[in-house]
């Protein structure tokens, strides 16, 4: 399998040609080349997936680990060295199909989406760019190369949200989330280096023996490198980034904030699965904790919400913590006792990727036709708007586990899983995927239904997107609908054999009724035109609303703890130093030179015999020195 | 009458020189009499350079050959002197070294 090197290399050819002589192409020439080079790579990744998938099976049952490319780049030692290459096994292929489909769609989409939008061809470098370093993330074939690829989809991240550099707040967001999630890498590092350390390598396979006389240390390093999956991945506390990073073109929150980039540490903890499993158990748990908060948190903030890609975002925190919780409620390595979550969360990652990015583009179009993200500008869009419409509706049944929609057979693998590890686990997640649904359902009510804001509508009559991007919603419709029946459990299970996914009756009756619950309420406070009930509920508990609404004051709270505590307890004091004695320190010996220049310049007469005197007097002390010492 | 001239002697000779030389190197201003000074030392160790092969390696040359080079390059470097000293005066009208001070630091 040698072309895979192609998924690689493709994307970065395609970013170097746009990024260098972009700017001198026609609009359609630019997207025409990244658009063909991301559908040659999705070609190539099906390809991939299904001669991957068509390899025999080892004695035990599970597929084979493939390096078809590895070249070592820095060695250190014998043993530690950072090697580039691309590793296949089954979560890698799973993710390059998904990344490569969401990407595609993102690329055509864009085409009707970014029309005549000035600095389209360093659009799609960029998406190039992190489309290249996405694949590169996850074919990694040690952590470090994870590493340098994870902060490459952090600069593109950086540079798509920021793409808008005239407007400040795009730029603010941009800077935010690079600072957050970067802030969190630090401790990712950390985790390698001690990883490399005690493990004597950066693969995800370390010896037995060093493995058994790590001790405690591989608790803390994996824990250590999850806190930059949490950055990556907007786990609570450091989530305040992704509600911002909406400020970019909103293609790019479905591909980077929605399908792929931000599920990056999801997947980075199923990349150590087996080690979690094996040697720290505790720290996996920790994981599914904060999960479920996050899960929680978000899901309570999106219900408030009034910008519609703000509410996707919270809702992509809370499926990512879904996810997180998943891989967290394992116990062991087993699908059958205890291991289900890992396959569920991946199967959440796959499905989630499809329909949030449907969620996404679909907010796209109905961004485009009333130019606003308030909901006050929509309602009632169902008239204009068929196709945007129905594909809507789609995702959000299948977001909030409607039968037969992909996120039902997910999510409820995931309950199912929690269920095994304990039951409460499982009521508080039952109870949030019902907050899913109701926040989900609200959500399509303003944009569709509700209070029609008929002036606006009248000044502007919205209209159906064109093809290009009415197609990639068709596209994520299709698979949101009959991705569900993939028999996920044979591709990736927690120990790769083939595990036959089986529906728990009572698991999965309790979350539709749950849902359908949800969406009934949401259907009886937001359908109508007059929402008396959901007015009433907003006057009876303002000070809930309000915080809410505010995301529970978090962002304040971190600008508190920077700039109240850490710049003025810490930065202060360190600046007072540096200013004070680093520079006076310098200073002085400058200024003592200087003096001493000063001082001595008389001496410099120009007068020969002063100096040969001098020379002279050198040479008779010296001599007599010598006299003396010899 | 039988001079007996040791080495000694010679070296009497050329210790006197140098340090005249030294002496008016330091003492004189005109410019003239410090090359004149700076001569009486290169002479003086032109001597030792003659004393020392003829006495202690009676049946070399290199000393006399170092002497006759240094004597060459006396004459040379006065060549060089002359006419610096005479472009001072040329271009300032006075040759005492009191007087040039141009690359006073």
């Amino acid at each position: 399998m040698e072309y895979t090197l192609l998924i690689l290399l493709l994307p970065l050819l395609s970013f170097l040609v746009l990024g260098l002589a972009g700017m001198r192409m026609k609009h359609k020439l630019a997207g025409g080349i990244g658009t063909f080079s991301l559908a040659v790579v999705a070609l190539l990744s099906y390809l991939t997936a299904y001669s991957y998938f068509s390899l025999d099976r080892t004695a035990e049952g599970v597929y084979p680990t493939l390096q078809p490319w590895n070249f070592e780049w820095l060695p250190f030692t014998e043993s530690l060295h950072i090697d580039m290459g691309i590793l296949l096994d089954p979560i890698s292929v799973m993710m390059l199909v998904v990344i490569s489909t969401v990407s595609l769609m993102v690329h055509i989409y864009s085409f009707g989406y970014m029309k005549g939008e000035r600095g389209f061809q360093r659009y799609y470098a960029f998406l190039s760019l992190f489309s290249f370093s996405m694949l590169g993330l996850v074919l990694a074939t040690n952590i470090f190369q994870m590493y340098v690829f994870w902060e490459l989809v952090g600069v593109s991240s950086y540079l798509l949200i920021g793409f808008y550099y005239t407007k400040p707040e795009a730029i603010a967001a941009s800077k935010k989330a690079f600072i957050v999630t970067r802030f969190a890498d630090l401790g990712f590092l950390v985790g390698i280096l001690i990883y490399g350390y005690y493990m004597g390598t950066f693969t995800f396979t370390p010896e037995e023996t060093n493995l058994m006389g790590a001790g405690m240390v591989l608790p803390w390093a994996l824990g250590l490198m999850f806190i930059g999956g949490a950055g990556k991945s907007a786990m609570f506390p450091l989530h305040i980034w992704l509600p911002d990073a909406m400020e970019g073109p909103t293609p790019v929150s479905a591909l980077i904030h929605a399908a792929t980039m931000v599920v990056a540490g999801v997947y980075l903890v199923a990349r150590m699965f087996p080690l979690f499993i094996a040697y720290a158990p505790e720290t996996l748990h920790i994981v599914a904790y904060v999960g479920a908060f996050t899960a929680f948190y978000a899901a309570a903030v999106a219900c408030v919400q009034s910008d519609i890609k703000r509410v996707l975002a919270f809702s992509t925190i809370s499926q990512i913590g879904f996810m997180m919780v998943a891989l967290g409620v394992c116990t062991s390595a087993d699908p059958h006792h205890g291991g289900l979550g890992y396959m569920s969360s991946m199967f959440h990652l796959f499905t989630h990727a499809m329909f949030k990015a449907l969620l996404f583009l679909g907010a796209g179009c109905i961004i485009h036709a009333v130019h606003s993200n308030e909901m006050s500008a929509m309602g009632g869009l169902r008239k204009y708007m068929p196709i945007t419409h129905i594909t809507f509706l789609i995702a959000c049944l299948a977001i909030a586990g409607i039968p037969p929609f992909s996120g039902f057979f997910s999510k409820d693998e995931i309950l199912t899983a929690c269920f095994q590890f304990s039951p409460v686990m499982g009521w508080v997640m039952t109870v949030i995927a019902g907050m899913t649904a109701f926040y989900m359902f609200r959500l399509y009510y303003g944009i569709f239904w509700g209070k029609e804001n008929k002036q606006l509508h009248a000044a502007h009559t919205p209209r159906e997107s064109p093809l290009s991007m009415t197609f990639p919603l068709m596209v994520l419709a299709a698979i949101t609908v009959v991705g569900g029946f993939i028999p996920f459990g044979h591709f990736v299970s927690s120990d790769g054999q083939s595990y036959s996914i089986h529906l728990d009756t009572t698991v999965a009756v309790t979350s539709v009724i749950v849902a359908v619950i949800a969406i009934a309420l949401a259907t009886f406070m937001y359908a109508k035109e007059k929402q008396p009930v959901a007015d009433a509920l907003k006057r009876a508990l303002p000070k809930l609303w309000r915080a809410a609404y505010k995301r529970f004051y978090m962002d304040e709270i971190w600008l508190f703890i920077t700039k109240k505590i850490i710049f003025r307890c810490i930065s202060t004091p360190v600046a007072w130093f540096d200013r004070h004695v680093v520079d006076q320190f310098l200073n002085f010996m400058a200024w003592s030179t200087n003096a001493a220049g000063e001082e001595l310049q008389p001496v410099q007469s120009g007068k020969i015999q002063s100096y040969v005197m001098c020379f002279f007097g050198g040479v008779v002390v010296l001599t007599i020195l010598l006299l003396i010492l010899l | 009458m039988d001079l007996d001239i040791h080495v000694l002697h010679y070296l009497v000779v050329s210790t006197i020189m140098l340090v005249c030389g030294i002496f008016g190197f330091f003492t004189r201003k005109n410019m003239l009499a410090t090359l004149i000074s700076v001569e009486l030392v290169l002479n003086a160790t032109n001597i030792n350079f003659a004393v020392f092969n003829r006495y202690l390696f009676p049946g070399q040359f290199e000393g006399h050959f170092f002497a006759l080079f240094g004597i060459a390059i006396a004459a040379a470097e006065t060549a060089v002197a002359i006419a610096i000293i005479i472009n001072v005066y040329r271009n300032i009208k006075k040759i005492m070294t009191d007087d040039v001070t141009d690359m006073n630091g």
